[in-house]
Order: structure tokens, then sequence, then C-alpha cells
């Protein structure tokens, strides 16, 4: 009889919630039984709540237990799970879990289901089929393909990547670059750090077909110290491909003029903005730059230069495999294709879901999600990061869409959804965004640099009770300031989660002053 | 697992810088080693990697300090970053954070005075759907309540 083989994640959620310990637990249980078992580390399927989440390889599909701990193991060997036993923790097969079978896996497809670091793997699932069409059609038909998806900047601008492409495409230069950003700051949002977990080379893949298309021949990845897991991952990643031939040697297909250096950041969010990225990325502080010059025309050393989100180079090898119409034959107006969207903070059933652009907030929040993990009731909803929105109940007929959250004074960001239950105070909340603004302000505009820590100031004097009504006329004209004088989006968008804390929450604002003066 | 650092030696710097410097953009991968071998970038060690990347030392002085990561002192014997992010606030963050900075009399940032313990704030582990989070020498911890944070920075330290 062969090995069975054992699926135990080692997503860094997973790991957080004793994974390793999980699969030591396997092996030892295995020795002693003598049975022949191969443990294989995938990514996370995305359902947060059943992590760890063991899958085992049976004659009729992968069958999964969670959340198991290893005080768990023995006895589910004992309830014979190496054949699909019935157990408490069985959730059956995962594809069919409802959380799965509600999304449309897109980007995700392989996320939770492949062997990571396996070139095999990865192509007996599809990989490598996006960049070998791109190779067929040429680079000219490639940037059309992008084009015609629709598909917009994951990393939260929303901005065309067709015409980024394209626009660098069009640059004539000794040098051009694919910059990856993979500087995934946003709280509430772990969709990057979850491919480059469970599916990195479906990123290594879209980086080699946008430099196919632009020109390039240099790439770097640049993430965050924040996720040494993820780093290491992609590392071993790059490492498999190399072995194989791939990647500036001999064929990750037959492009073998691409080569690609993962960088890591050292803290600072603001180096998440696209231009403050590039001069850390040359060894620089993280200073943001005035635009123009656009980094498609003077990037990365003053070369044209491509920079996307993980997730927008991710998508691109999904479009080439798949042809654009696939891609924008899914979501709503100028929102093409799918999201992968992450439930976070005080959720019941957090994790990753993709689905179609179009969803309603509330549908994610309380028919997904399953409303707060604490039981309570839901208060707000932040969505897009710390720059983003707090939307309150009344809001949750907003479709996910970036065109609905910007009428409604918000914004969906990089995806992700942070739900806050009833016990949230949201004065706090708000001078929150502001210590943030302030904490990691690059310092090279006055809004942001100073705005920042006066606003946490005046909201201070505001949570003492100290001239309410003209304290909050101050912070009010305070983000009108930040938003219309500040250089980048730190500074021009903390005050969304500010101002719509003041508007939709006005009572947290009411303190009763301290002292009656004079 | 406990991170093992060396005590500050010229040559072995020199070694990294060398190791590092002919990247395009070198001064991060280079602090980070030196970092990493050291746990801290050491005052002696900016003059250096000045001189390897042709740069000024103001110039290296000014990235060092704009990144949160670079110490500037050594750090404890271990190191326990805490997320205090919003997804982390939505879970009870703010109070176990709370907590274990009380349990080992530090502030953010401070180092405990018997040197056993630096903690340090973090903005975002990506461990959002699990908060709240913190890494403990590099290992993620989730559902880090104050009690089970406690316990995993005490049993870590046995």
């Amino acid at each position: 009889m062969s090995a069975v083989k054992i699926f135990v994640p080692d997503d860094v959620a997973a790991l957080a919630l004793g994974a390793d310990k999980v699969a030591r637990a396997i092996a030892a249980e295995a020795d002693k039984r003598g049975v022949e078992i191969q443990i294989v580390r995938n990514g996370s399927r995305g359902m947060a709540w059943l992590e760890p989440l063991v899958e085992v390889q049976t004659a009729f599909g992968r069958i999964g237990y969670g959340p198991v701990s290893a005080a768990d193991v023995a006895v589910l060997f004992e309830a014979g799970f190496l054949d699909g036993g019935a157990h408490p923790l069985r959730i059956g097969k995962p594809e069919e879990h409802p959380f799965l079978l509600r999304q449309t896996r897109l980007t995700f497809a392989r996320v939770g289901i492949v062997d990571p670091l396996s070139v095999e793997d990865y192509v007996a699932h599809g990989g490598l089929l996006g960049l070998k069409r791109a190779l067929e059609i040429g680079a000219a038909a490639t940037l059309e393909e992008i084009t015609k998806s629709g598909l917009r900047g994951r990393g939260g601008a929303g901005f065309p990547t067709g015409i980024k492409w394209n626009t660098v495409a069009d640059a004539k230069a000794d040098q051009k670059y694919v910059v990856c950003n993979a500087d995934e700051g946003d709280s509430g949002t772990f969709a990057d750090r979850m491919i480059m977990e469970g599916d990195p080379m479906v990123l290594i893949e879209g980086m080699a077909i946008c430099a196919f298309a632009v020109g390039a021949t240099k790439g770097f990845v640049y993430s965050r110290s924040e996720y040494p897991h993820a780093n290491a991952k992609f590392e071993k990643a790059l490492a498999a491909v190399r072995a194989k031939g791939g990647l500036g040697q001999g064929a990750f297909g037959p492009y073998s003029f691409f080569d690609i250096e993962l960088r890591i950041g050292a803290g600072a969010y603001v180096c998440g903005e696209e231009t403050a990225l590039l001069e850390s990325l040359e060894g620089k502080r993280g200073v943001v730059r005035a635009k123009p010059p656009l980094p498609a025309h003077k990037g990365l050393f003053g070369k044209p230069t491509v920079i996307n989100n993980v997730l927008s180079l991710a998508t691109a090898s999904w479009i080439l495999a798949n042809g654009a119409q696939a891609y924008a034959d899914f979501g709503m107006g100028r929102s093409r294709g799918t999201m992968p969207i992450q439930l976070a903070g005080n959720i019941k059933y957090g994790g990753l879901f993709e689905t179609a652009f179009g969803v309603s907030l509330g549908e994610l929040v309380n028919d997904i999600g399953g409303g707060t993990s604490t039981g309570r009731s839901v208060r707000a909803v932040q969505v897009g990061g710390p720059l983003g929105a707090y939307f309150p109940p009344a809001l949750f007929d907003t479709p996910f869409d970036y065109e609905a959250f910007a009428a409604r004074d918000g914004l969906i960001g990089h995806g992700g959804v942070v739900v806050f239950d009833d016990s949230v105070d949201m004065l706090e909340q708000a001078r929150f965004a502001m210590e943030f603004c302030a904490v990691e302000s690059c310092g090279k505009c006055t809004p942001c640099r100073i705005g920042s820590t006066r606003g946490a100031e005046t909201i201070d004097k505001i949570a003492l009770g100290e001239r309410p009504e003209a304290n909050i006329a101050l912070v009010e004209d305070l983000c009108k300031t930040m938003k219309m004088g500040s250089l980048c989006a730190l500074g021009g968008f903390t005050p969304y989660p500010v101002l719509s804390a003041l508007k939709h929450f006005p009572d947290d604002f009411a303190r009763v002053p301290r002292v009656a003066a004079e | 697992m406990t991170i093992q650092r060396i005590k500050w030696d010229e040559a072995a710097a020199r070694d990294i810088i060398a190791a590092h410097a002919h990247l395009d953009g070198a001064a991060l991968p280079i602090l980070h080693a030196i970092q990493e071998t050291f746990g801290y970038v050491p005052d002696d060690a900016l003059p250096l990697i000045a001189d390897a990347l042709n740069i000024s030392r103001a110039d290296i002085y000014g990235v060092v300090t704009f990144y949160h990561d670079f110490r500037r002192e050594p750090p404890g014997r271990r190191v326990v970053k805490v997320c205090r992010a919003e997804a982390c606030q939505s879970m009870g963050g703010r109070e176990s954070a709370a907590a274990l900075l009380g349990a080992c009399g530090v502030d953010w940032g401070e180092t405990s005075a018997d040197g056993a313990i630096t903690i340090e704030a973090v903005y975002c582990l990506g461990l959002c759907a699990v908060a709240p989070a913190a890494l403990i020498d590099g290992e993620p911890l989730g559902r880090a309540d104050a009690a089970r944070l406690i316990a995993a920075v005490a049993e870590g330290a046995s």
C-alpha cells in the first residue's frame, strides 16, 4: 500500500493555532502504528475557524477534519481518519463546504489544494498555462488581454492594470522592472500573504507574464518583515523554480531572461505606497515621491517600472490562461472579475472569501461571516484597512464595488473587512486612525506629518468633553486639509475612518465635560 | 526557538556588508543582516556601511532611523512583537497587550530590567482572522487573549 497523503497547512494562521504540533503528532502516531504516511504542508483553504484543518487523501477524495489539536490526533487515528472515518471534527470534502461552495476562486484557485513548493503540482493544477499562452500570442496581445479583462489594481487604488502595463511597454529604456508590492500593511488583510504561502508560483508566473508583455528583465518582490513565514516560503518557491531550470537560467516556460529577487521592508507602513516602496527598494528612507513622473515612466532607479500588487499579478496568470472575457464576465459596473475578500476581526467565520464584485457588505458580514465571534451585535465594520471608512449596519446594503463604496465615502482598498461588536468605542477608533498616521507618516508633507498629531490631540480634548462642538468642527476642518493637501493616501485617506466615525457614530463623541471651568 | 546573536565584531560586520554590497539598493538587506547577527544595528556598523555603499554617514543614519524595525540598542533575550492594529483591537488586543506589558513591567519598545524580554509594537501580522496575534521570537500566536499570550511567552522562556 502506498503512503497515505495527509495535508497539514503551514499557512501562518494555521501555525498560530498549533499546526506544527499537529503535524508532529500525526507523524509520531503514524510511526507508532506502523502506518506509512506522507505529510504535505499545503496553504490554507481560508476557513480560519477550522484551522488547523487537516485533510486526508482517501479513495473518494480529500476529507477534512478541523480544527484539530495535537491532543485530537490519537483519537482521529482510532476513528479511522486515514480512510475518512467519522469523527465530530470531520467536515467532509472541503470543496463542498458551504463557505467554499459560495465562492468563485480564480486568483485563489490552487491555494490550500496544492503543495506550494512543487512545480509538478503547480503544473498539474493548471499552472503555467497563462505564461505559455502569453508567449504564444505575443506581448502586444498579452497587453490587450489584460486591458480587456478590466483588471484593476488590487492593492487598493483600483487603477486599471492594462493602462499601467501599456505605459511601461511603450516606454523606451535599456532596463525595465516589474515590482510586486507585497507590503500588505493594512490591518484586516492577508490575501497577499496567503498567495505567497499557499501558491507562490502563481505570483512568479504573473510577474513573468508582465515582464514578457512590457519587456522587463528584472523583478523585485517587496514584502514585509512582519511576514517571516511568507518570505521564507516564497524564497523556497523561487529556489524550486530555479532548480527546474527556470527564472533567469533556463525555463520557467521558455521565458529565460527574467529573474526575481525578494526584498524585505522594515516595518514602515508607508512603504506600501508605491513611490515610497521604490525609494525603500533603492536603499533609502521610505519617503513618498511627488508624481509625476509616474513610476511607469521613471520608477525603480529611474527606469520604467510596473508596480503591481500581489493579487493583480497573480490574477494576470488566470486571465491569460482563461481569457480576458472569462474574467470580465464576473463583477459589476467598472469592477470586473473577482475580489479576494478577507473577513477579519470580530467575526465568527473569518478567512478568505473570493467572489465576484457586487456581493453586499451585509451578506459578507452576516450570512457568510456569521456575525461576530463574541456573539454580540455588529456595530461597525471597517472596510479597506486603516485608511478605510467605518460603516454601520445601516449601510450593509452597499455592494462590494469600487464605485459603490466611494459613493458612500468609503473604499474597498485591498479587500479587508474588519468587524467590531457593540463594545467598540468609535472615538477611540477615530483617535487610533490619527495616531497610526502620526506613527507611520514619512514626514514629507505637512498635512500628514503635523495634522495627524494635532488630530489625535484634538480628539483627546473631545474625549475629555472640552468644547466638543468647536473641537469636532476643528477635526472636520483638519480632515479636509489632510484629504486635499497630502501627497499620498496615508495622510489623504486617514480622514476616512475619522469622518465616518464622526458621521455614523456621533454618540460616541458626546462626552461629559470633565469640569465646568470658571 | 531562541535567536542566537553574537556580540559586536567588526570583522563579522565587514563580512556581512561585503556579502550584500553588490545588490542594487543594498542598504536594507545589509541592515537586516546586521540586525539578525547582532540583534540590533550597532552605531559602529554605520560608518562601515556608509563606506561600502559610498554614501554619507548621515544618509545611512537617516535610513536606520526611518524604519521601525531597526533597533539601536541590544534587545532582550526574547523579542515579542504584539499587533496593535484594528483587527486585533476588535478582539480585545488592547487588553491582552496591556496585560503582557504589565506582567513584564515594560512599555512598548522597552526591554525588561533583567534583560529577559523586549516587547515591540507591530501593525498587522496578517493574522487578522485569528486575532489578536503576536510573534514570539518569530513564532506566531493566534487568538492571543491575555492568558494565552502570557502563558505562551512564559512557556517559551522556560
